[in-house]
């Protein structure tokens, strides 16, 4: 490859990485704009809450022109990643599991809700029996749920499967103390 | 000697039946973590954060312990059958010992991989016994100038100097300081960065930050990239036993690789990268067996990296116990573990927590024991977890993943937060940027900016006080050497080679 060809190469501009210099000079941004609503009290007026906050803003500024000016001439993505396809349907689903995650954990509480999440990331992933997903979330849900909020003592949301089973232990419980 | 007085202490609170549990806990757990992808040992330890609020310090800096030095042994595992690395401390490893496996010799690799893991780990951990006193007799003299200055060299080295790119990881590193940032201002009570959300008046929790980095984005990540190919495991042959010809030839890299990565490990700059890749280049160079590298695989090449993998990790907790300067995400979260007990890491950590500190030390040397007896004749119950699907294994990821989150105050706003920043960690991973910089600033810039200000009003505003005491100016014109030096180097070295012009893409 002659040094002219490469010139060439690398000189394209990078779309995707540009975009993130953006970004990242848009969150500059939004670091300047908050740093602007701390209120300063003249006390600290030599060195108050906001200097720290205005070095970040400049090193933010400096870095995405940095990032920008890489973008401009041809990024810096390795090749074997700008090769491989990006799965889109799988991320798709893992997000969908996410986010019903998150719509559900308070309505239904956490075990179904994790249940949901779990069939859903593991169909994403390319697995089909679909069943024994909805059995293995189930028991891991379960395990994570008693493992943390009833050993650790960390109080994660409780809904109707979760109620009915504490019910059935205390009851248990009760029986064997008594 | 001082230190095997503290030392024989240390051992006696390691020694009790509890501690010793929780120490086979934590390195079970953490061989665990370290087998799987996708999971590593600053994930793990952030998950279980909030066992602080229910257990003994001591208790609970040995299960954190046995997870951080366990995940060191399995993922070297991982990198042997699997050729994935798991960290990049382990990436090293992956080059000679997954040849040496498919070439029928990985019980060999897996043999010299946990032994020479046991002569580091125990080497490294000597030396944080004896290290660490004398750091801390030079550390009472540093005023929040020094302190300040310090910390300036352990972030231009985390992240400029080590990694792919300085502009990078100087962005993670940012990125960290800004999410540290939200929330009340410790000294002014005055709110920042919280967009006039109340729930961000705590600030973000590490929690959510670590969970959201490496097991959202790192989730998100392998689901984008399921047309990239897999990685077999190729299954297990050849004697775990190694032969007198192979112990002859381990034991010397062994003992180099330690020497190479206990002390970089305990400078104030970390990273496993830079030890590994020096004890690989110099086995390479001293082996008699050259013709072995990157063929069928040469002993000496996962002997080396492996011990200077252990002896590193446990150099990166001299900086940590003695300064309260993590140089690792790892480190980075047992420091905000140290916080949610209200202790502070740093000179006097050694005196007022004498048994925190020494307990721990001597459980490391336990947990050393252990993990060597867990890794070799149980290897194949961790070969078995290797076959754990990936659907499920990052299902399973997410469902931890939000009980770590959701079980901190039961807030959906905290899981939208988790989900961005899981994107972000997407982002982070998909266009090269470390994320090990977001945690280390995130915990270390809110500590810097306090000496910074302390500094600033002892000085009565005056801003020489950083260049005018010499030690601070040391610092600082080490970290400026560090943030332009390479720059300039590779600068002179493309003129001499190629002539004046550009390298791509070189950000």
């Amino acid at each position: 490859m002659s040094s002219s060809d490469q010139q060439a190469a690398s000189s394209r501009l990078a779309v995707p990485e540009l975009l993130i210099g953006v970004g990242l000079l848009a969150c500059a941004g939004a670091v300047a704009w908050q740093t602007l609503a701390i209120p300063v009290s003249p006390l600290y007026s030599k060195v108050g809450p906001t200097v720290f906050p205005y070095l970040t803003m400049v090193g933010l500024v400096v870095l995405s022109l940095l990032l920008i000016l890489a973008a401009l001439r041809g990024g810096w993505q390795p090749e074997e990643e700008k090769e491989t396809p990006t799965d889109w349907k799988a991320m798709g689903f893992v997000v969908i599991g996410l986010v019903a995650n998150l719509l559900l954990i308070q309505p239904l509480g956490f075990t179904a809700a994790s249940v949901i999440m779990f069939v859903l990331v593991c169909y994403g992933f390319g697995s089909k029996r679909t069943l024994r997903d909805v059995g293995l979330g189930l028991i891991l849900a379960l395990a994570a749920y008693f493992g943390f909020a009833r050993a650790l003592g960390v109080n994660i949301g409780a809904g109707f499967i979760e109620n009915q089973l504490n019910t059935v232990i205390d009851a248990i419980i009760g029986t064997f103390g008594a | 000697m001082e230190t095997l007085g503290h030392l024989a202490h240390g051992f006696s609170v390691a020694f009790t039946p509890v501690n010793l549990l929780w120490c086979l806990l934590g390195t079970t757990l953490g061989t665990a973590i370290g087998v799987l992808p996708g999971l590593g040992p600053a994930l793990t330890i952030a998950l279980l954060l909030p066992i602080t609020y229910q257990v003994a310090p001591e208790a609970s800096f040995i299960l954190f312990a046995g997870i951080y030095y366990g995940a060191m042994y399995g993922g070297s595992t991982t990198s042997i059958l699997l050729n994935t690395p798991g960290e990049s401390a382990t990436i090293v490893t992956a080059l000679e010992g997954n040849k040496m496996a498919r070439s029928g010799r990985g019980g060999a690799a897996l043999a010299t991989s946990a032994i020479g893991s046991f002569v580091a780990g125990t080497i490294g951990t000597l030396g944080v016994a004896f290290l660490a006193p004398v750091v801390v007799k030079f550390a009472l003299a540093f005023g929040p100038a020094e302190y300040f200055s310090l910390m300036v060299l352990a972030f231009i080295t985390v992240s400029a100097v080590l990694g792919s790119s300085s502009v990078r990881g100087l962005t993670s590193l940012f990125a960290g300081f800004v999410i540290g940032m939200i929330g009340v201002d410790l000294q002014t009570g005055q709110p920042r960065f919280t967009f006039g959300m109340t729930e961000l008046l705590d600030g973000v929790d590490v929690i959510i930050c670590a969970v959201g980095l490496f097991a959202v984005g790192e989730t998100l990540y392998m689901a984008s990239r399921r047309y990239a190919g897999k990685d077999e495991i190729v299954p297990l042959r050849g004697s775990l036993y190694m032969t007198s010809a192979e112990w002859a030839r381990s034991w010397k890299p062994w003992l180099r690789g330690a020497a190479i990565g206990f002390p970089i490990g305990a400078m104030p700059a970390g990273g496993a990268e830079i030890p590994t890749f020096l004890s690989y280049a110099i086995e390479k160079k001293l082996s008699n067996h050259k013709e072995e590298f990157g063929t069928v695989g040469a002993i000496e090449g996962v002997a080396g990296p492996e011990a200077a993998n252990n002896a590193s990790a446990a150099g990166v907790l001299v900086p940590m116990l003695t300064l309260g300067l993590p140089t690792s995400a790892t480190a980075a979260i047992m420091l905000s573990a140290f916080q949610s007990y209200g202790i502070n890491p740093g000179p006097l950590l050694l005196t007022t927590q004498g048994d925190l500190v020494w307990g721990l030390i001597a459980s490391l040397f336990i947990a050393n024991v252990i993990l060597v007896i867990l890794n070799l004749p149980l290897i194949g119950l961790w070969v078995r977890l290797l076959k754990i699907p990936a659907p499920q294994l990052y299902a399973g990821i997410l469902v931890f993943a939000t009980v770590g989150t959701y079980g901190i105050s039961q807030s959906p706003i905290d899981l939208v937060i988790l989900y961005l920043l899981g994107a972000a960690g997407f982002l982070m991973r998909r266009f090269d940027f470390p994320t090990a910089p977001v945690i280390i600033g995130m915990i270390l810039g809110p500590l810097a900016e306090t000496q910074f200000r302390r500094a600033m009003t002892i000085s009565n505003g005056d801003w020489s006080v950083f260049y005018k005491h010499p030690l601070s100016l040391t610092l600082l014109t080490l970290a400026f050497i560090g943030l332009v030096g390479p720059h300039i180097w590779a600068y002179v070295e493309h003129r001499r080679r190629r002539g004046p012009e550009h390298v791509p893409g070189d950000a």
